[in-house]
């Protein structure tokens, strides 16, 4: 069917491929207008799939939430008619979403940073040879593949009174006095800090393999140059091989920023049955709008302030790490 | 290179990337080895802890699990467990398995069979809207379906398809469309365009290019989109959750949730399932473990 099509448009596009990489774009720009709309046709059939579905169920659903925050819906999902801002209203004047708001920034700060500094420890043991390294490298994986609502809810299991086994070791070592516990997964602020610590080692892996990359790009020489000079290894860390990891740290910090931003599942096992407001994040308390209280049209007020959020972090990623560069 | 030579005998596994042999060009003193050595089981333990737990959780009865008295390694293996946990109350664990499957598999397959093309012509071709097509993969790389869930919810209400598994592959396939996209770029744009044009020259069509010439060249691509589209899919929450609310429908991460809470939780079967449903993936990511970085960040770590 297409193939027609494709005959015609290869040598054009060929050629118009091979200009802007050496000349620059300025040269092509009079010839273009004119082909412009064949070859974006003949695109299509290629590119069209993908299109499909990035509108579909990426971009219009979105559209879809920025509708449904101006609108009352009804709990049995029935539209009644606009209501101007009200959705907004009622999500800022919860009580409790300024606290959520303070929480949801400290859940991702502290959780990036402790990733990020732990993960830098966790390169350099994991790029010095030794025996063994490589069953190493590949047991760091594991909490990346496995699915994070399992991975938390062994540490759910293991703070539970008596019968954890987190509980217990704590108690061994005389950290708690009582088998009874701490209460860790019953009063909110210790169960948040608990889901702190699942979130950090979730988030290792990937972070300490993008660092493992950079230093991977760090040149031998240099370092060898360093210590010629006579730094040792502290400084030689801290003035050559940190700076040279800027790249690698900018894309696991802002990707991680995203993903703990978004993260749902340890939040909802971890903290779920606290009753209250009083260990949520934005996205959780998303989630009991939807769930708890069958409020979509607030919920979706709440996730286009969420939206909003991640268009930010993505504009700073798209402008510091400049994904495009190479394309 | 040639006064780097000697050390290099001495590593273990022949690691011959000459960055690679930086750290070891003089010769490392024994204590200091058994130091690294040290760190990297502490490390390792830290990391299989977890899964330590589960999988000895998994083979204690009820009455263990539950003791007030722990121990923390089984007395006794009850290897029978992970053959009576299919049939707990709970949730139907069968079937959750099946829908696991079915909307990874399904969805892994609806993303190889969209983005290839998209990739590969992106990668080869010049056209209007190029740049403005990578750059919308770019942003809805960044975007997860816990943000946009109330909208999804909607939507997919509206179109009659909610909690069906059909709703979910879409879903998984279009949040994980972009990075498929972006990996399989970058390898079909490391093919020397010299090899398609010799095969053009010889009559072959675009298709035929791409499916004898180019795709036997970009397989690692394809595979390293494969394992990370599948293995999201696999752990998907957040939109599994809200979409799919019949219990025989939701995939294992979603129906596992309900034991949380309950007055007596069968952790035992939790951890069984857990173990289950963990080996396959992780095998699949230590698969591909020399490309996971290159895989995510794709394009973005030099």
């Amino acid at each position: 069917m297409s193939t027609t099509t494709d005959a015609s448009s290869i040598p054009e596009a060929g050629a118009a491929e091979r200009r802007p990489r050496s000349g620059g774009p300025a040269g092509t720009d009079a010839a273009k207008p004119r082909k412009g709309g064949r070859e974006l046709l003949a695109s299509l059939p290629w590119i069209g799939p993908a299109l499909i579905l990035i509108f579909g169920v990426v971009l219009f659903p979105a559209v879809v939430m920025f509708y449904n925050s101006t609108r009352d819906i009804s709990i049995s999902g029935l539209d009644k008619g606009s209501v101007g801002f009200d959705n907004y209203i009622e999500v800022f004047t919860f009580p409790y979403f300024w606290p959520i708001f303070g929480r949801t920034i400290v859940w991702v700060v502290v959780v990036v940073a402790a990733t990020v500094v732990i993960s830098l420890g966790l390169a350099q043991i994991l790029n010095k040879a030794f025996p063994g390294r490589r069953i190493v490298r590949l047991a760091v994986i594991i909490p990346w593949a496995a699915s994070v609502v399992m991975t938390t809810m062994v540490v759910y299991y293991g703070l539970e009174p008596y019968f954890g086994i987190i509980n217990k070791f704590l108690v061994d070592v005389g950290l708690i006095a009582t088998p009874e516990g701490y209460g860790w997964t019953r009063n909110p602020e210790t169960a948040f800090a608990w889901s702190i610590v699942v979130a950090v080692f979730v988030s290792l892996p990937f972070t300490t393999y993008t660092i493992l990359a950079g230093l991977a790009t760090v040149p031998g020489d240099v370092l060898e140059a360093a210590k010629m000079d006579g730094a040792g290894p502290v400084r030689t860390y801290f003035n050559v091989v940190l700076p040279q990891l800027r790249g690698a740290l900018s894309v696991a910090v802002l990707i991680n920023i995203i993903n703990v931003f978004n993260s749902l599942p340890i939040l909802k096992v971890m903290t779920g049955s606290i009753p209250g407001y009083d260990a949520d994040t934005i996205m959780t308390m998303i989630f009991k709008y939807i769930q708890n209280q069958h409020k979509v049209d607030v919920a979706s007020a709440l996730s286009v302030v969420a939206f909003l959020i991640v268009i930010v972090i993505v504009a700073v990623y798209v402008k510091v790490v400049k994904p495009m560069k190479e394309v | 290179m040639a006064v780097t030579a000697p050390a290099f005998e001495t590593i273990p596994a022949p690691a011959t990337s000459a960055r690679k042999r930086r750290y070891t060009e003089d010769q490392v003193p024994f204590g200091k080895v058994l130091v690294r050595m040290v760190a990297g089981l502490i490390v390792l333990l830290v990391f299989i802890l977890p899964y330590v737990i589960m999988f000895f959780g998994s083979v204690k009865t009820k009455a263990q699990i539950r003791s007030v008295d722990p121990t923390y390694f089984p007395t006794e293996w009850h290897w029978e467990n992970y053959i009576n946990m299919w049939s707990t109350p709970e949730t139907p664990l069968v079937q959750n398995l099946i829908s696991t499957i079915i909307i990874s598999v399904f969805a892994t397959l609806l993303v190889l069979l969209v983005a290839m093309p998209a990739a590969y012509y992106t990668a080869r071709m010049q056209f209007p809207g190029r740049m403005v097509f990578l750059f919308l993969v770019i942003v809805t790389q960044m975007l997860q379906p816990a943000v946009l869930t109330s909208g999804l919810f909607r939507q997919f209400v509206t179109l009659g398809m909610i909690d069906t598994w059909a709703a979910m592959i879409f879903i998984n396939a279009a949040f994980n469309l972009s990075f498929a996209v972006w990996i399989m770029h970058s390898f079909f744009a490391g093919i020397p365009k010299e090899v398609d044009e010799a095969a053009q020259i010889d009559g072959a069509g675009r298709l035929t290019v791409l499916f004898r010439i180019n795709l036997p060249l970009v397989w690692p691509g394809i595979v390293t989109a494969i394992v990370f589209t599948f293995v999201a899919c696999w752990n998907e929450f957040a939109a599994s959750l809200v979409i799919l609310s019949t219990a025989g429908n939701q995939p294992l991460s979603v129906a596992l949730t309900k034991f949380v809470g309950q007055y007596e939780t069968s952790w035992h079967y939790v951890f069984g399932v857990s173990i289950v449903a963990i080996i396959p993936v992780v095998i699949l990511f230590m698969i591909i473990e020399k490309r996971l970085v290159g895989g995510l960040t794709a394009g973005s770590v030099k």
